[in-house]
């Protein structure tokens, strides 16, 4: 018994989801972008130590200390932790899903003020404010 | 065009998985929980940017704390905080590589290709965790 899966990726981005469809996109890449952010953090910080790695390893953390990467790893790790509550909840008390959109709704209206806010305060603190 | 096998109801390898992930989602907000009442009441409201509060949460790891205003950083390299982050290294790193095994194998279907990929990550984590474990108990 097979499933037969013959949707490609193109066409996988093209679908016209809507709300739950971006927060379904924007949890995988996010998440993606979380666990090579954090594996190479591992490895860099590993590195740092070692007599062979030190340049590397140290050249790898500044670059996640910089305020430019601190803004999209802060979204990731957020919209990651934000969505992923609501689907936890959802999942595992199966009743609730029928409340999904306005889920949704509250998940953004938590989301946009803190991001806001952690957004406002990294430009301000790279711009040199 | 290869074929997916698709996933069978009831008590398998996909369905712990699926509840894995759920669950330790769960216990990694207990786990930051714990890492931020804990690092309010060893003094990080005046001593911890809130930036070095959130990396202190997410990894309880004492080189998040070299930076900070924090003066001795005895009580924050325990062996239960580095119990805590080899806890928090274990969920993230086997939910995190499940995922990426999760969105990789939505896009290929060819046997082969997720047989080796299945393989390549699971090496992936148990290096991951090997380095971290290390990491967290010598520095």
């Amino acid at each position: 018994m097979g499933l037969k899966r013959n949707v490609s990726l193109r066409d996988a981005l093209r679908y016209q989801g809507k709300g739950p469809m971006l927060t379904f996109i924007l949890h995988r890449i996010s998440g993606l972008g979380i666990v090579l952010f954090v594996s190479l953090h591992v490895l860099a910080s590993f590195m740092m130590n070692q007599p062979w790695g030190a340049q590397a390893g140290v050249f790898i953390n500044s670059i996640y200390e910089h305020w430019l990467f601190q803004i999209f790893i802060f979204f990731f790790v957020l919209f990651h932790v934000i969505n992923g509550l609501r689907i936890t909840l959802l999942d595992l008390w199966p009743k609730l899903i029928e409340y999904q959109r306005e889920a949704i709704w509250l998940e953004w209206s938590i989301f946009l003020p803190v991001y806001g806010m952690a957004f406002y305060v990294l430009i301000r603190g790279g711009l040199g404010g | 065009m290869n074929l997916r096998t698709a996933p069978q109801r009831g008590f398998n390898f996909d369905y712990v998985m699926w509840l894995f992930t759920r669950l330790s989602a769960l216990a990694m907000y207990l786990l930051a929980l714990i890492g931020l009442v804990g690092a309010l009441l060893m003094g990080a409201r005046q001593k911890m940017s809130l930036a070095d509060l959130m990396r202190w949460a997410f990894m309880p790891e004492v080189t998040h704390v070299l930076n900070t205003n924090v003066p001795n950083i005895d009580a924050w390299k325990t062996i239960f905080w580095q119990g805590m982050g080899i806890t928090f290294l274990f969920f993230a790193s086997a939910h995190g590589l499940h995922g990426l095994l999760n969105v990789e194998e939505d896009y290929l279907a060819n046997a082969k290709v997720r047989q080796v990929l299945r393989i390549l990550v699971t090496l992936i984590w148990i290096a991951t965790n090997a380095i971290g474990i290390y990491v967290i108990l010598t520095s």
